[in-house]
C-alpha cells in the first residue's frame, strides 16, 4: 500500500434501490487535508459515515494506516476509537454539560482517569475559546460554540484522522468563521482530515487536494487552485457555476 | 416623545387590568351558576335523603374509617413494592425488545408475547388467573399469600404497559445521538446507557407517573383474592350495615395518594414544556 493514513478503494454503497456510492477511490496522506465537494445527495456524508463504520459498505475496502477496517472480522468500536467525526448538526449530548460531553469518550472508551480526562478537556476547551462554559448545557451555547465543542469532543480522544461532515452547513453565516478557524488551526498542526464542505473558499485555502463528487463517483480531483480556476470536467464547471450564481443572489 | 410613549403605556396597562378584572368576574359568576345549579339539582332530587343516609352517614364513616385506614396500609405497601418492580421489569423488557443482537432473538419473541398478552388481557383477569391458578399448581416454593400473588399479577400487567412507555422514549431519541455516541468510540451498550436511556427516561417521566397513578388505585383489584385491603374492608362494612359510606371513606383514601401525585405530574409537564420551548432542536 501507499503511505496513506486513510485509503478508500472501490467503495460502493446502496440504500435499497438508490446507488449512493459507485466505486470511490481516495487517499488521505499523513498531515493532509482532502476536501470533498459536490451537490447535496452526491454521497459526501455517506462516504464519511462508511469510513467511520457507521454504515456498512457493499463492496470495496477502507484502510486505516494500512489495515483493512471494513473486514467483517474487524471490530468497528476499536476503529471508531481511532477516528474522530464531527457532524453537520453538532449532535452534542443535550443531557450532559459541555465538560461531560468532552470527557465521556476518554473515560468510557479509553479508560482515562476522571481527573485526567477533566483536566485534558479543560485545556482543549480553553484553547478553542470555550473556557468558562464547562458546566453549561449545550442549549445555552450558540451554534458556533456548539460546533467547536463537537470538534473538541472529537479531538479529546486524539484521533488519527478527523472526518468533518459539512460542519458549517447548519450555522448562521456570521458563526461560520469561528468554526473554520479551528479547522485551520488543526491543519496548521498537521491533523489529517477528510472534509466534506460547501465552503469553497475554505476548501481552496486549507485543502491539499479537492475531490468533486458527482452521482456517487469522484469525477474530478486535483490541487485546489486548478480545481477552482480551471476545472476540466463539464460537471465540475457546472457545479461551481451554480455555487457562484447562488452567492450572487 | 417619552411622555407620549409613557402615556400610551399607561393606557395599555389600564386596559389590560380592566380585561383581567372582567375575566375574574365572569369566572366567578359562571362558577356559581354551574356548580350551584348542579348542587341544587342533586339536593332537591327526590332520592337525595336516602342517598345521603346510605352514602354520607357521619356515624357510619366514624365507625368504619379507622379500620379502612388500617387496611389501606396494605394497599400503600403493595403499590410501593409493585411500582419498583414494574419500573425495573418494564425497562428490562423494553431493552430486550429494542436490542438487535441475534442471540437475544428468543428473548425478544418472549418480550413481545409478554407485552401483547398482558396488555391485551383485563388486569382483573390476570389477578384472578395468578391468584387462583398458581396455588392450584400445588408446587412447593411458590407463594400462596393472596397479597403477594395479587402483587405479582399487577406487576405482570403493569410491566407490559411500562415497557411500552420506555420503548416509546427510546425510539424518540434521534438516531443521530446514537451515531454520535458510537462515533466517539462507545460500544452499543455504552451508547444506550450513557446517551440514549437518560434522554429517553427524561422524556417519558410524565407517562410513567401516569401509570404509577393508575397502579395506585388498581391495587384495589387484589381484593378479589380476599386479602383485607381498604376496598375489601369497606365492602365488608358496607355489607354488614347496608350502608355505603365506608366505600366513600376508601375513595377518599385513594384520592389522598393519587391527587398529590397528579399535581406533581402537572408541574413536571409544565416544566418540561418550558425546557423544550427553550431548547434548540436537535
Amino acid at each position: 500500500m501507499s503511505d496513506g493514513v486513510l485509503e478508500v478503494r472501490g467503495v460502493t454503497k446502496a440504500y435499497g434501490e438508490v446507488q449512493v456510492l459507485r466505486g470511490i477511490d481516495l487517499t488521505v496522506r499523513e498531515h493532509e487535508a482532502v476536501a470533498l465537494i459536490g451537490a447535496s445527495g452526491s454521497g459526501k456524508s455517506t462516504l464519511l459515515r462508511c469510513i467511520d463504520l457507521l454504515d456498512d459498505i457493499d463492496d470495496g475496502d477502507v484502510f486505516l494506516d494500512g489495515e483493512v477496517i471494513t473486514d467483517p472480522a474487524c471490530d468497528p468500536v476499536q476503529v471508531r476509537r481511532r477516528l474522530g467525526m464531527v457532524f453537520q448538526a453538532f449532535n452534542l449530548f443535550p443531557h450532559m454539560t459541555i465538560l461531560q460531553n468532552v470527557t465521556l469518550a476518554p473515560q468510557r472508551a479509553h479508560g482515562v482517569a476522571t481527573a485526567q480526562a477533566r483536566e485534558d478537556a479543560r485545556v482543549l476547551l480553553a484553547r478553542f475559546g470555550l473556557a468558562g462554559r464547562e458546566d453549561d448545557y449545550p442549549d445555552r451555547l450558540s451554534g458556533g460554540q456548539q460546533q467547536r465543542v463537537a470538534l473538541v469532543r472529537a479531538l479529546a480522544t486524539r484521533p488519527r484522522a478527523l472526518l468533518l461532515d459539512e460542519i458549517t452547513s447548519a450555522l448562521d453565516p456570521e458563526l461560520v468563521g469561528e468554526v473554520l478557524s479551528v479547522v485551520r488551526e488543526l491543519k496548521g498542526e498537521g491533523m489529517t482530515m477528510l472534509i466534506a464542505t460547501h465552503e469553497m473558499g475554505f476548501a481552496r485555502e486549507v485543502a491539499d487536494e479537492v475531490c468533486f463528487l458527482h452521482d456517487g463517483l469522484i469525477v474530478e480531483r486535483g490541487d485546489p487552485e486548478q480545481m477552482f480556476t480551471a476545472p476540466e470536467r463539464e460537471e465540475t464547471r457546472r457545479f461551481l457555476a451554480r455555487l457562484l450564481d447562488a452567492r450572487r443572489l | 416623545m417619552t411622555t407620549v410613549a409613557s402615556g400610551r403605556r399607561a393606557a395599555r396597562e389600564q386596559a389590560r387590568r380592566r380585561k383581567a378584572r372582567r375575566g375574574t368576574i365572569i369566572a366567578a359568576v359562571s362558577s356559581v351558576i354551574v356548580l350551584g345549579g348542579l348542587a341544587a339539582l342533586i339536593l332537591t332530587s327526590s332520592g337525595w335523603p336516602s342517598v345521603k343516609a346510605t352514602f354520607f352517614s357521619w356515624s357510619a364513616f366514624k365507625t368504619s374509617f379507622p379500620h379502612v385506614l388500617r387496611a389501606f396500609w396494605t394497599d400503600v405497601k403493595l403499590f410501593l413494592v409493585v411500582e419498583v418492580i414494574v419500573l425495573i421489569a418494564g425497562l428490562v423488557i423494553a431493552l430486550v425488545r429494542t436490542t438487535r443482537a441475534p442471540a437475544a432473538f428468543p428473548l425478544r419473541v418472549l418480550a413481545t408475547l409478554w407485552v401483547d398478552i398482558l396488555r391485551g388481557v383485563p388486569t382483573i383477569l390476570v389477578v384472578y388467573l395468578v391468584g387462583f391458578g398458581v396455588p392450584a399448581l400445588q408446587l412447593s416454593g411458590l407463594p400462596t399469600d393472596p397479597v403477594v400473588l395479587g402483587g405479582i399479577a399487577l406487576a405482570m400487567s403493569y410491566s407490559a404497559y411500562v415497557a411500552e412507555v420506555y420503548r416509546a422514549g427510546i425510539d424518540s431519541v434521534h438516531p443521530s445521538q446514537r451515531a454520535a455516541a458510537l462515533a466517539v468510540g462507545l460500544t452499543h451498550t455504552q451508547a444506550m446507557r450513557a446517551v440514549v436511556l437518560p434522554q429517553a427516561v427524561r422524556r417519558v417521566m410524565a407517562p410513567l407517573l401516569n401509570d404509577f397513578i393508575s397502579l395506585q388505585k388498581d391495587v384495589a383489584l387484589v381484593s378479589v383474592l380476599g386479602p383485607l385491603e381498604a376496598f375489601r374492608v369497606a365492602q365488608i362494612f358496607a355489607a354488614e350495615n347496608f350502608n355505603y359510606t365506608p366505600l366513600i371513606a376508601a375513595a377518599l383514601l385513594y384520592l389522598c395518594v393519587t391527587v398529590p401525585l397528579a399535581r406533581v405530574l402537572d408541574r413536571m409537564q409544565a416544566h418540561s414544556r418550558e425546557v423544550t420551548a427553550g431548547t434548540t432542536p436537535l
